[in-house]
């Protein structure tokens, strides 16, 4: 991280010009150096690295589209479901605005569920990384809020029993649970009240929350560097210049890259938006046309598909409280990942079988277990859920033994990169 | 849809029969079954509408109004909107839609009192305005083609696609009465112990509407088409929409592809 930062009254725009009074009074041509153009990351990012700057632009896609829905939305028992048809019926483009945000909500979950797969397979959490990491879980956390809480605001009937179901899960903690979802709700049930601190807290303090920890992410990337998918650290080979061997410069090559990553990423979106924006039910769903109605419950309850995993977790245990034990424990794992994994190597590419079994293992019980979360709970998907919950748990809490036991391939000296073009 | 497919399929393998007569015997009870029950195969039934049908769109709102509006309001939707966008001419709007009491930027609402709606059904009609994205298209279309004479119901009707239902079958003097013939099946119950369960078998026409078959189904399609559109006003304009931000999107990640391709040509 050798850029060279220029003392200040010494621009390279013309003096005298508007570029270079500004100059003197931001550190504009800082900045840009030391985190655009000085700032160097590893010549061999693939296809899973474009996902972490597409989740930026998701955010900011969320922001956006979410004020002009502020606007227009009226928080109430009386009013929210009639003011979201509002906005679909009778504001300028109001459609577009309100798909946009609601595609907006499930695109951020597969982009970010893709971001967190890519530090799985290549290691990314590991040392120096462990801080990146947590705060990355953070803002999954906080993520998870906002989502849940934006969920409920249109007040559909499933919007209505979702939060029924979600909200009663804390009731299970002993002693407090009971007192706790009453103060959680501000009434004996889903009401007015919860309505409206929810929209508090989903348009003012959750963002700003998420803002923050998005921040420290980025500042704590900024500081160790990004990883690669052969986990070899490029500030280790250093040329004479005093950069980075392995390295580029992050701008402009991989902003023209990430250009056209967000573009793919672009068509997919749009073409969600405007040809299937309620994805079959998946991200719309059908009784959440329907008004809040606390004497018709839709069958089967389910929250949106980015939460089923936990749900089909939380469904699978008989007892309650186990099971709410089960579900937290589910998503807090991910956490403790980089004082789990014992692996000498960071990347998937060098690791033996044991670690890629565990992780192709935990892929496919995530997805079944999302899969079961979002069907009617039988008794076979009861059971199903129980045995794809052992390999998820399995893959977390039996890293510290077999990233030890297994062998590991060497790892190259140099990131392996094929010039094309 | 599905059913015409399946008649006209019926009758040209009708026409290879009488031609070879070989196979007589195996299509003769399928062509016999045409002739009186049908309504075996109804959870198949597909609205198989499009909203880009003006005309049956026009159709659509012009049977809603004169069959379904007296209980079923349309809470969401003005008058003048389903005008501008079924391309109604204002004039003939006001002289065939729009309510005397009402103005044509009113919402569409119906005139029974939901308190007069309660003693008489039970419960209100609901509000239609979603209905179409709450149960889809196919759901409405197979509610509206299945009632049947049930004298155990407090409306003489019932419903296959939504038993018990507090709806009358209003629409029966265009329909015509059907009777639902059931029979007795065995099958496995919880216990594993086998249990005989009455299952839908097919309908019997019993009084004929003013209708044809065919004309019935028509007259649904239009209707169901109708509802879709109002589920959803914007759908049309979204999709057409839609194929030129996908369009602009496409040519943009083109050249997004080829300007990173000439930058990326320098890291070897």
């Amino acid at each position: 991280m050798a850029a060279v930062v220029k003392p200040p009254g010494e621009p390279t725009a013309k003096p005298g010009g508007l570029r270079a009074w500004l100059y003197k009074r931001l550190p504009i041509e800082e900045f840009l150096e030391t985190q655009l153009t000085g700032y160097f990351a590893p010549k061999n990012f693939n296809v899973w690295y474009f996902f972490g700057f597409i989740a930026i632009v998701v955010l900011v896609i969320q922001l956006v589209t979410g004020i002009y829905l502020t606007m227009f939305y009226k928080p109430g028992e009386a009013t929210s479901f009639d003011s979201v048809e509002f906005i679909m019926r009778e504001v300028n483009s109001g459609w577009l605005i309100r798909y946009l945000h609601s595609t907006g909500a499930s695109a951020f979950f597969i982009v970010v569920y893709l971001h967190m797969f890519r530090a799985l397979l290549y290691g990314s959490y590991k040392a120096p990384r462990e801080l990146l990491w947590v705060f990355g879980m953070l803002v999954y956390l906080a993520l998870m809020a906002e989502a849940f809480m934006g969920y409920v605001l249109p007040w559909g009937n499933m919007s209505y029993w979702a939060a029924q179901v979600i909200v009663n899960v804390f009731g299970v903690i002993p002693g407090i649970g009971p007192g706790l979802v009453e103060w959680i709700r501000g009434d004996y049930g889903i009401a007015d009240s919860t309505l409206n601190r929810f929209f508090a807290l989903h348009v003012a303090a959750v963002p700003l929350g998420l803002l923050l920890l998005v921040v420290l992410h980025l500042v704590a990337l900024r500081r160790t560097g990004s990883s690669n998918p052969d986990g070899i650290e490029i500030k280790e080979k250093l040329g004479a210049d005093g950069k980075p061997l392995d390295g580029i410069p992050f701008h402009p090559y991989y902003t023209v890259k990430d250009t056209f990553g967000i573009s793919v990423f672009l068509v997919l979106f749009a073409i969600v938006v405007f040809f299937v924006p309620t994805l079959n039910g998946l991200f719309l769903e059908h009784a959440n046309f329907l008004p809040a109605d606390p004497l018709s419950t839709p069958e089967p309850i389910t929250p949106s598909w980015y939460f089923t995993p936990y749900y089909a977790m939380l469904r699978a245990i008989p007892n309650q409280r186990l099971g709410a034990l089960v579900l937290v424990f589910g998503v807090m794992s991910y956490m403790f990942l980089p004082w789990l994994d014992r692996s000498p190597v960071k990347s998937m590419r060098y690791r033996g079988w044991l670690s890629k079994a565990f992780l192709t293992l935990f892929v496919i019980s995530f997805l079944g277990l999302m899969y079961l979360g979002l069907q009617l709970p039988t008794r076979t998907a009861q059971i199903m859920a129980r045995i794809l919950t052992v390999p998820y748990l399995a893959y977390f809490w039996l890293m510290p033994f077999y990233t030890r036991w297994e062998r590991c391939k060497p790892v190259p000296e140099r990131v392996r990169f094929h010039a094309h073009g | 849809m599905v059913r015409s497919h399946l008649r006209g399929a019926a009758a040209l393998g009708l026409a290879l029969v009488l031609a070879t007569g070989l196979l007589a015997p195996a299509l003769g009870s399928a062509a016999e079954g045409e002739s009186s029950g049908f309504g075996a195969d109804w959870e198949s039934w597909r609205a198989d509408t499009s909203v880009t049908d003006l005309a049956s769109l026009q159709r659509g709102a012009r049977d809603f109004m004169a069959y379904c509006n007296g209980c079923h309001s349309l809470k969401y939707m003005r008058y003048s909107r389903l005008g501008q966008d079924l391309e109604i001419a204002p004039d003939l709007l006001q002289k065939y839609l729009v309510p005397t009491n009402a103005k044509a930027a009113d919402y569409i609402h119906a005139p029974m009192p939901a308190a007069d709606a309660t003693a008489w059904f039970g419960k209100p009609p609901p509000d239609l305005s979603l209905m179409a994205r709450a149960r889809g298209t196919d759901y409405l279309y197979q509610f509206l083609t299945t009632f049947y004479q049930d004298p155990s119901r407090p409306t003489g009707t019932n419903n296959l696609r939504l038993n018990a239902t507090a709806m009358p079958d209003v629409l029966s003097e265009l329909e015509g009465v059907k009777g639902a013939v059931f029979k007795n099946v065995q099958i496995a119950g919880a216990d594993g112990a086998q249990v005989t369960e009455k299952v839908f078998d097919h309908f019997e026409p019993l009084a004929p509407g003013r209708m044809t078959r065919e004309q019935y189904e028509g007259f649904v399609r239009d209707i169901v088409n109708f509802l879709d559109y109002v589920s959803e006003p914007a759908q049309a304009h979204r999709r057409s929409l839609g194929v030129w931000v996908v369009l602009f999107l496409l040519v943009f990640t083109w050249l997004a592809w080829l300007l990173k391709n000439e930058y990326w040509k320098d890291v070897h």
